[in-house]
């Protein structure tokens, strides 16, 4: 494939993301908005951070004018993540992934555009990251921009039924290869498993979303890895 | 909210900042390829455990009604497993909840 194709194909792979995006990002900028921040802002925040989370965590912290170290450790907590998808990236490059590339397309990192990246047969290269961040990337800040503007007119059940899209489409992501796999199929259920128990156990701390989801990770992931290692051809 | 344009550009340089390093440092620094088996089966698990973790409980609470987000979550998994790609799977879902919670509501 020459370099347009890949960009192309990138793009197609990232239009179902782009439109998910648009949901959640309506109700980020509904939100943000609703909490007194200034629509600029809200679309700022969603081109320069690209999260959902993260975002939801922030204008929380901005509207109760938190001290700034409070962010800086939310938004790590709550985005770790992003360096094991990183990581994980690192070994799936083709040779187009030089250092100013990897410098600009590392900012694409979110789960859905790394469950899709990490999904091909092939290494990734710099045109395909690009396309695959292209519609996210516009679904995501129009969306905010829309959201924030439209502030509440859209009546409640539209928003409630748009609420459940990404979900599903997480869904759609982690099952198919789920079904015929033993390994996986018990990695989802540890983690699934550990979310809940996290989250309604009476621990003395409150683990915040990011802290469970980065715990529920890492121990599933560990567990895997030990009790069924995968063979060579499996891999990234 | 009382915080200045100033304030609000500095919280939002701190997130992005972030945000940013932790996606930027690994991929830019790990160049070469790992072959520890461990690492590697590690690595293959991680999205799927990221994402399992994401979607329960919090989908249960992602609509106005816990009934209209459990029907929405039967109908993503069960068209996931038949093979539906993930848009349809996102529609069907979103249909699936607006309309028992429309039903909720008229049957009330």
């Amino acid at each position: 494939m020459n370099r347009n194709s890949k960009y192309i194909k990138g793009l197609k792979d990232g239009v179902p993301i782009g439109l998910g995006y648009l949901s959640v990002s309506f109700s980020f900028g509904m939100l943000a908005v609703n909490m007194g921040l200034p629509i600029w802002s809200a679309v700022v925040i969603s081109m320069t951070n690209l999260t959902s989370a993260g975002q939801f965590a922030g204008i929380g912290i901005i509207a109760a004018g938190s001290p700034m170290v409070e962010m800086l450790f939310a938004q790590f907590i709550i985005n770790l993540r992003y360096s094991l998808m990183s990581v994980t990236l690192s070994q799936k490059t083709d040779k187009t992934m030089t250092l100013p590339h990897r410098l600009l397309s590392s900012f694409f990192i979110t789960d859905e555009i790394f469950a899709v990246a990490s999904g091909q047969p092939e290494d990734v290269g710099c045109r395909y990251m690009y396309g695959l961040g292209t519609a996210p990337f516009l679904g995501w800040s129009l969306g905010t921009l829309l959201g924030a503007v439209a502030g509440s007119i859209m009546p409640d059940p539209l928003r409630s039924a748009l609420g459940i899209a990404l979900y599903a489409m997480f869904v759609a992501i982690i099952l198919p290869p789920a079904k015929k796999s033993r390994p996986l199929i018990t990695v989802i259920g540890v983690s699934i498993a550990l979310s809940c128990l996290l989250r309604y156990l009476p621990l003395p701390v409150k683990l915040s979303g990011g802290t469970v989801i980065i715990i529920c990770a890492v121990a599933a992931s560990v567990l895997g890895a030990l009790i069924f290692p995968v063979k060579e051809d499996e891999t990234a | 909210m009382t915080v200045s344009t100033g304030r609000l550009l500095a919280y939002i340089a701190v997130m992005a900042g972030v945000t940013y390093l932790i996606r930027m440092l690994p991929i830019t620094l790990i160049k070469k390829k790992i072959n520890n088996r461990f690492i590697k089966s590690f690595l293959y698990y991680v999205p799927f455990a990221v994402l399992a973790a994401m979607i329960i409980p919090d989908i249960l609470f992602s609509t106005a009604s816990v009934w209209s987000a459990v029907a929405g979550l039967l109908v993503a998994v069960i068209l996931s497993l038949l093979g539906a790609k993930l848009l349809p799977v996102a529609a069907a879902a979103c249909g699936t909840v607006y309309v028992v919670e429309f039903l909720m509501r008229t049957l009330k």
